[in-house]
């Protein structure tokens, strides 16, 4: 962890520098990298701007207002006062720990003494490593879309079948509110909560890629962010392109901030030219660059499954497994949904099993999540931690959506976990013969099928692989050292700091 | 620059009494060493700053501390109390090493430095642990003005 952090008090020639030589001890103990800022009487050296980009938390130890904190408004903040730092400097440390650990920007919930602030673009170069905070952004805002969408659309299964969604061009639920909503029909119920469902599921990738893009670079990436995730789901390219739109906008707007521009043009420029530069740019790149290759890898994706008809029955049930974990709801979950629901209207055996395995498959995300953020508590945030009470009707209910915000938020630990799990749920739903003739519906759909019990079971499998997997790699990617025990009272027998 | 402390600015014994009494016999020190030319304009600084937040410090230690236009120079004296001086840290505990720290009101941040060096050893154990341990005000003073300079 990279700390940077403030020392001030009131004459500036003593507490001010005890402060920094106990935070400069604690850090160091603790094996955190820190510089210390003295803003004293014996003159202080200002932190670089590439000290700031790099750091990952504030620590503001200090009884005078701190000169220029807006510097720090990218970072997740510890504020205390001076002497608390010269007693505790460990337990700043570990409070500062926390304070980057819950650091979820323009959200509550981190800890009393910590105050997160929202997370603005960097100044300075070394901007690559704010790349979680610009995440976290979007993920936080996400949260409640995957949250309020998803329970809606189970509801809508709940209550109207797994019909609601079906057939693909013109869905039963879009049938029946555009014939008029009769509150007597449990199913019209049904209809509408899934069509709120589905629109507020229909923001989840442009607000993923518009608050990314807001986080980079404040406002006027905001619609470059938006359009550009919104584009990703018409091109189909799901939320790893949501992310792409994302981080292009804001990396975008925050080189064509540091342009120069006659003073004539200034002042237009956040509110006319960069919002209209910056999207018509991202809209191109998404429809152009990213756009078509994902609609000829789905395409490739598509053919090449129907190819492997014939092939060994569990190693199929493994690759589409892995293929309905990867994206959910991007092109190869796509692929592989749409090869499983294609092949219900040949009605043989074979295609009835694999209707089963992608189902399984698909649920074991959200579930393994949601029981990861139980297990293991202190490996996610407060509003991860929410999302995962969510996750678990979502899961049920075979919304792969559900374990988007995970993903997103820490991709390279939690998508390869949960492929695992899914080959896992589908090698053993295809191995054990379950089968399914609903193209949707989670357990809702489970009464359905044949084998039931083979396929909870491969869905429970699957889902305590991918927990222990991404528990395993949360933990021993994320070095977390004990947390010491706040500095004693006692003077001379505790620990012996470097000594000049 | 004269060091930051001589022997004749080392108290080892210092006098029984409350906090002003115990600060007023390390400042007549600072005063007859000519470092500090008003006692009582000294003394008002001292208390202002100690009105703000008391400069006691867990672990027995009291700070004493200001920017004066009655100091000439930056100046410490070092006092060891065997009754203990209440300067009023968090711990509650008695101070038994009191820094009387003195700053110079119009210092350049040269000046500085020293005490800021000196501030940043008064939160090292191996430091005070020295200081609760030497026997002679030469060797105090000789052992501070070392470590400032290192």
């Amino acid at each position: 962890m990279r700390i940077v952090a403030v020392t001030a008090c009131p004459t500036g020639i003593a507490h001010t520098y005890m402060a920094a030589e106990a935070l400069e001890a604690a850090a160091e103990e603790a094996g955190h990298e820190i510089v210390v800022e003295t803003q004293g009487s014996a003159g202080s050296t200002p932190l670089t701007a590439e000290q700031l980009a790099e750091a990952d938390v504030a620590i503001f130890a200090a009884d005078v207002e701190v000169r220029d904190k807006d510097r720090f408004a990218h970072l997740p903040q510890v504020s205390v006062g001076v002497k608390k730092a010269i007693s505790g400097g460990d337990l700043l440390v570990a409070q500062a720990e926390e304070a980057v650990k819950n650091h979820v920007p323009a959200a509550a919930g981190a800890p009393a003494a910590a105050t997160p602030a929202g997370a603005k673009a960097p100044t300075g170069p070394g901007a690559a490593s704010k790349v979680r905070a610009w995440l976290m952004t979007g993920v936080s805002h996400v949260i409640p879309f995957v949250a309020a969408g998803g329970l809606l659309i189970a509801l809508g299964f709940a209550l109207g079948g797994y019909q609601i969604n079906l057939p693909d061009d013109s869905p039963l639920y879009e049938q029946i509110l555009d014939g008029g909503f009769s509150a007597g029909s449990i199913t019209a119920w049904g209809a509408l909560a899934f069509g709120i469902g589905s629109a507020a599921f229909g923001f989840l990738v442009p607000v993923l890629a518009g608050y990314i893009a807001y986080a980079m670079a404040d406002r006027p990436a905001l619609v470059p962010g938006f359009v550009g995730g919104a584009i990703a789901v018409t091109t189909g390219a799901g939320f790893l392109g949501g992310l792409v739109a994302g981080f292009v906008a804001g990396g975008l707007v925050m080189w064509i901030k540091t342009w120069r521009v006659p003073r004539a043009l200034a002042g237009i420029m956040p509110v006319l030219v960069i919002p209209l530069l910056s999207t018509a740019v991202v809209g191109l790149l998404m429809y152009v660059i990213v756009g078509r290759p994902i609609a000829l890898i789905t395409e490739g994706l598509t053919n090449w499954l129907n190819g492997l008809s014939g092939t060994n029955a569990v190693l199929l049930g493994i690759l589409l497994g892995l293929m309905m974990c990867f994206d959910m709801g991007g092109p190869v979950n796509k692929a592989a949904y749409t090869f499983a629901v294609a092949g219900l209207s040949t009605g043989s055996e074979g295609a009835l099993t694999i209707m089963a395995a992608v189902m399984a498959a698909g649920m074991v995300p959200p579930l393994a999540m949601a029981l990861a953020t139980v297990v293991r508590k202190s490996l996610f945030s407060e509003v991860e931690r929410e999302n995962g009470r969510a996750a678990w009707l979502l899961g049920a209910s075979f919304i792969s959506e559900g374990a988007i915000p995970f993903a997103a938020a820490d991709p390279f630990r939690v998508i390869p976990s949960i492929m695992a799990g899914g080959a896992v749920t589908g090698a053993l739903s295809m191995a054990l013969g379950a089968t399914l003739r609903a193209p949707h519906g989670g357990v809702f759909v489970v009464p359905l099928m044949g084998n039931p019990l083979g396929f909870l079971v491969a869905v429970v499998v699957g889902t305590l692989v991918a927990t222990a997997l991404v528990v395993a790699l949360k933990t021993f990617a994320r070095r977390r050292p004990v947390v010491t025990e706040a500095a004693g009272t006692e003077t001379v027998t505790e620990r012996e700091t470097v000594s000049a | 620059m004269s060091d930051l402390i001589t022997a004749d600015l080392v108290d080892l014994d210092l006098p029984a009494g409350d906090r002003r009494e115990v600060v007023r016999s390390l400042a007549e020190r600072l005063v007859e060493a000519g470092r500090v030319t008003d006692l009582d304009q000294f003394l008002a600084d001292i208390e202002a700053r100690e009105a703000q937040m008391p400069t006691g410090l867990d672990g027995g230690i009291g700070i004493p501390h200001c920017r004066s236009a009655a100091v000439t120079e930056p100046t410490l004296g070092f006092g060891r109390s065997s009754a203990g001086v209440d300067f009023g840290a968090e711990d509650g505990n008695p101070a038994d090493l009191v820094f009387l720290i003195a700053a110079p009101e119009g210092g350049g941040s040269d000046h500085m430095t020293v005490l800021a060096a000196l501030a940043r050893r008064l939160v090292r154990k191996s430091f005070t642990g020295e200081l609760r341990s030497v026997t002679d005000p030469a060797a105090a003073a000789g052992f501070i003005a070392k470590e400032v300079s290192a």
